[in-house]
Formats: C-alpha cells, structure tokens, sequence
C-alpha cells in the first residue's frame, strides 16, 4: 500500500540515479540483470554501474537503434536488460527496433526514457518529447509508466526486472517533489487515489501529480471538491478505476507532461465514452506543439502546465454550458 | 597563405573563442568541449571558403553548412555574430526561453543556420540531400558538412556517407571533429572507432587529414577538396576537446562544463583575459 508524504514540498533523490542504485541492487542479487547505454552514462548515471557492475554493463555508444536490437538479443539468451537514452531516441529514432526485434519477436526490453516532455529544459526543442506515450501505446502488450517520485520510480524499476515485454518507463533525470512515504508499495495497472473528492475527477500521471495536488488544494479554497488520481501505469490502464470514480463527479481533467493526442488525456477518453454517465472533460496537456528551450519553469508557463493552469481550466470547465 | 590573411583568420578564431566562452559563462554551462574544437574551422571556413551574404541569410548562390553535432551550436552563433549576421548582444540570450539561440541549431529562428540539428547523425542525411539537390539543379554551390567523432557511433553517418560517394557528391565536403572524446570519454574507450581516415576511405571518400587549430592547413585541405572531381571527399581534422584553453582541454569531463564553481569560473575568465589582449594585438596589425 501508499501513503502520501506529510510535506509535499520536500525533494527526493535524484530520479536517474534512484535508477541507478535500484539497478545496482538488482545486479548484486542477479547477474543476469544488465544496463546499456549509448554515451549517456554522464548524463543517467549509468556510468556508475559501468564502475560498480562492469560485468553487467554494456557500452554501445550513439547508436540507439542498434542498442535496442543488442538488448533484445541479450533477452533471447536469459539477460534482464534494462537501457537508458534520452525519451526522444527511444521512440522517434529506435522505434522500430523496439518493436519489431522487442515487441513482435517477443523479446525483453526495459526502457528509461530519460527528461520527457519540458524536462528536457535546456536541451531543447530537438529534445523534446511529447510523442513518446502516444506512439508506445500502439505497442502491443507494451507497458508504460510515467513515475512521479524517487519512491516509485525505484519501485517501478524493480518490477519491470520480473516481467518478460517491453517496458516503457519514462521521468525525469533530476530530483522531483515527493508524493509517497519510502516504504509505499504499487501495482503496475493500478491507479492510485490521493485524495477524495466530490465534483472534480483529476487523474495525473508523472511529476504533474504533485501540481495536480497543489492544484486540487488551490480548488478545494474555492469551495471545490476535487479528487486526484495517480496514473503512472498508462498502459495498461486501469479502467475500473476510471469507471468507478468517475461516479457523480461533474467533470474529469486529464493532466500531463505529454501529447494528449494518444497520451493519457486520449487514453481517459477512451474509457469515459463507454461510462454510462456523461461528465464534462478536460484534457490539459500538449497540442500541436513542438517543444523549445528554456528552464523548466519558464517551459511549464509556456506549455500551460502549471497548478495555476489547472485551476483555471477546471473553473473553465465548470461553466461551460 | 599570405601572412595578412593567416592574420586575420587567427583573429576571427580568437573572436569567436572569446565569444564562445563569454556565451557559456553568462549562460553558467553548456556544450564547452565540441563547440572549442571547431573554433578555426568555423574561422576558415566563414572567414575565407564560404560564399554567403550576411545581409541576406537566404541567399540563392550562397554554400550552405550543417553541423550535425548540433550540440556546437554555440560555437556557430559566435561566428555568425562575428560575421554580421546579428547582433553579438543576441549571444547573451543563449537557451533563455523565448531566444532564437536554443542550444542546438534551428534553422526556424537563427539567422545564417541553414539547418535544424540536435539529433546525432540526422545532419549527414540532409547535407546528402542538399548535395544531391545542388547537382540536379546544375548549381555550383558547396555544402560543408560538420559530423562529430563520436557522431559517427551513429549507422545513419554510414548511409549518408554511402550515399554521398556512390553518388560522387564532391560538391558535400564531410569535416569530421576528430576531438576523440564524445560525451561518456574517449572514443576508444566507448566504442572504438578504429582508424577513421581508413573508414572514410573504404567508403570511397577522398580524404585528408590536418590538424584542427592550423588554420592554413585546413583551408589547403578544402582547397584541395574542391580539386577532386569524381569522387566524395572528407576532411578529418585532428582536434583538442576544449581546443585552445589548455585548462579546458584537461578537464576529465569537458563535453558539457557548468561554470558554477570558482575554478570553472576563474580558468574561464583567465581565458577571455588573454584572449581579449590577443585580439586588441592583433587588430593593430590587421
Ligand atoms: C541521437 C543522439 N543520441 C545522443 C545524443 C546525446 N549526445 C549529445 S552530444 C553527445 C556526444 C557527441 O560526441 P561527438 O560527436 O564526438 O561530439 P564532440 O565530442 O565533438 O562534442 C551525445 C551522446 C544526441 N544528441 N543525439
């Protein structure tokens, strides 16, 4: 089970290296769990298993498709690999190679897509990543977790290592605000409730959870009822959830670091549009968008992203006819 | 090289060097370490090959570039400022949100950039094309395109090379950095990319190889470049990461410096100093 942290201010570890140390202890007790990497190990931290666990790490250089394909080869003969790139380079240059020599030969690929979405900050545009959940979930059986702090994402790591499949995870490299108490546990396809609510339905996913939370307090002052969902499983979703809670609520927002074009905002849709009730919805999120450089705070404003922006839409939402 | 022009190619290097540095510091980090090492190249190749008219960007006759290792962005916008296509003021606004500088090349919003790079290996495909395009519309037009050694991890390099020389595209001349470190360390220590002159020629490129801080070498070896006529041709340039701040070419790790420590901060400044002193010598000479 999960419990919220007290002070949702406080930062957690960095998320790349919480992967790293995760991983670290994953080796300790399996040889069988290696890292790749493509010149990146500065950047996710990787380098340090290259020291740790060199036996359980393999160097590929700039060239992420032929990484995929390496991992999926090592999987054909009992490896657990677990590789890192930038989100762009997973989805928009190695694509194919996750699918075709991961998904469709049924191969294991874990995958940490690195700074999606704003996160990619000052690497830009180029770097930008809004595309990467829409075009994974097109991925049969795939599984893809947008983690929202250094509590889960550790988590999310660990589980992934016992499944067989292509795993999604993508998040931050730097360090988040912290939602869950260390000793929170998950489900993968399960959502999770942080708050009840009575009016508004928010279902979050990633580190815009905890802007989701300030926001429901910020709509809670103005007299609204808000619930909020954590949703880092995006694929596969957890429908009953949606359905159940959806109940008597008078509108649902999406809410997302991600194109809401095939992201969790489409993902929601496609379950509200067979609920019986009829709600008002909001998907807050990307849109024909490419992404720029700036500081994240800069890029949250730019992108209408912020808690600020959710409390608009919401009231927004609320008076549409 | 007449001794006027090395002169005055030694001076826009150095201008460049110090815009390079004077960016990165007012910004507190960025891409140090790739964007040094082509400093003289960018020198040779705006101050004395290229056709272009700073005036007008988009010019029909103009050569075209395209720095694939996009990372250098920065290195490119201190030459184009240098050369009067905008405002060196522009520089100080690198990667702040809203600037036409982002940290890898848009050719959406920077003057002179003629093409949008950031993603290792895209930049070899489309110097292929515009190559390819220059031939069939019967122009005599030059791209020079700039990949990085560790760049070449990526298979994409290969296609486009292989395309370049099957299609004998002499007017794309390939300039590899070899600065021999890519982002993790050395090359040879990530992945080795054994001889690449050799490589380059297997591929049936005429190739030559200089050293990257000797600007008359480099612009000979152009010349020569623009001499061959039925094959590809490429340049491999023997380069420093960090070229031409010692204190930068010997930090471990100098693809990417913060200057958010004081000797970071001090080595930076102590190198705008001498370089600043430089170019106020030289421009008595010039
Ligand atoms: C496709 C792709 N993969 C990874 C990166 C991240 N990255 C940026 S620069 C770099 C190292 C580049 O090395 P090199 O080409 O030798 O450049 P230089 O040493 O001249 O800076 C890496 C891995 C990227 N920009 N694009």
């Amino acid at each position: 089970m999960y419990k919220l942290v007290d002070d949702r201010n406080k930062i957690g570890a960095a998320m790349n290296l919480t992967v790293v140390k995760t991983l670290q202890q994953a080796m300790n007790e399996d040889e069988m769990v290696v890292a790749l990497e493509a010149d990146l190990g500065g950047a996710s931290g990787f380098s340090k298993i290259k020291s740790s666990h060199p036996q359980q790490f393999v160097e590929c250089g700039i060239a992420e498709a032929n990484m995929m394909g390496v991992a999926a080869g090592m999987s054909m003969l009992g490896y657990k690999p677990f590789v890192h790139t930038f989100s762009p380079f997973v989805v928009r240059r190695a694509f194919d190679q996750v699918y075709l020599s991961g998904g469709y030969a049924k191969n294991t690929i874990n995958i940490y897509g690195s700074d999606p979405g704003y996160t990619s900050a000052h690497n830009g545009g180029t770097h930008t990543t809004f595309e990467d959940i829409a075009i994974m979930r097109t991925l049969p059986d795939a599984v893809i977790v947008d983690a929202c702090d250094d509590v889960q994402i550790a988590w999310v790591v660990k589980e992934f290592l016992k499944l067989k499949g292509i795993h999604y995870l993508r998040a931050n490299r730097k360090a988040v605000r912290k939602v869950y108490t260390d000793d929170s546990r998950f489900k993968l396809g399960k959502g999770n409730v942080l708050k009840t609510g009575n009016d508004i339905l928010i279902i979050a996913a990633g580190e815009l959870v905890s802007d989701a939370l300030d926001a429901a307090e910020m709509l809670q002052e103005k007299g609204i009822s808000v619930e909020v969902i954590d949703m880092f499983t995006i694929k596969p979703l957890d429908e009953e959830l949606i359905k159940n809670e959806v109940k008597g609520k008078k509108a649902v927002i999406t809410f997302e670091n991600a194109s809401v074009y095939g992201g969790l905002g489409s993902a929601v849709n496609d379950v509200l549009v067979n609920c019986p009730q009829r709600v008002k919805v909001k998907n807050i999120g990307i849109r024909d968008l490419y992404g720029q450089v700036g500081s994240v705070d800069y890029l949250k404003k730019t992108f209408h992203l912020t808690a600020a922006d959710v409390v608009e839409e919401t009231i927004k939402l609320l008076n549409r006819e | 090289m007449e001794k006027h022009e090395l002169m005055k190619l030694k001076l826009l290097s150095a201008n460049i060097r110090l815009d390079v540095m004077k960016m990165l510091v007012h910004c507190g980090y960025g891409h140090l370490g790739g964007s040094l090492s082509i400093v003289e190249l960018l020198s040779v190749l705006y101050g004395k090959h290229l056709r272009y008219d700073a005036t007008n960007p988009n010019d029909d006759n103009r050569d075209m570039v395209v720095i694939s290792k996009g990372h250098s962005g920065p290195a490119w916008y201190a030459t184009l400022a240098n050369v009067g296509f905008f405002d060196k003021e522009m520089l100080m606004t690198l990667n702040e949100g809203g600037t036409n500088l982002p940290s890898h090349p848009d050719r959406t919003k920077t003057p002179g950039v003629d093409m949008t790079t950031g993603s290792l290996g895209q930049g070899t495909s489309v110097a292929a094309g515009i190559a390819l395009a220059m031939k069939r519309l019967n122009q005599n037009r030059y791209v020079y395109l700039i990949v990085g050694d560790g760049e070449l991890n990526e298979g994409q390099c290969w296609e486009a090379f292989q395309f370049i020389a099957n299609y004998k595209l002499n007017n794309c001349i390939v300039i590899i950095d070899e600065n021999k470190r890519q982002l993790d360390g050395y090359t040879i220590d990530v992945i080795n990319p054994f001889d690449i002159k050799k490589k380059m020629e297997a591929f049936g490129f005429y190739t030559i190889k200089v050293k990257g801080d000797d600007e008359e070498a480099i612009s000979k070896a152009i010349d020569e470049c623009k001499q061959v006529n039925n094959s590809a041709v490429s340049i491999v340039l023997d380069t420093i990461k960090g070229q031409g701040i010692t204190y930068f070419e010997n930090l471990i790790d100098n693809h990417s410096v913060k200057f958010n420590n004081q000797e970071n901060i001090d080595a930076a400044n102590e190198a705008i100093a001498k370089l600043e002193k430089f170019v106020k010598e030289s421009l008595k000479n010039v």
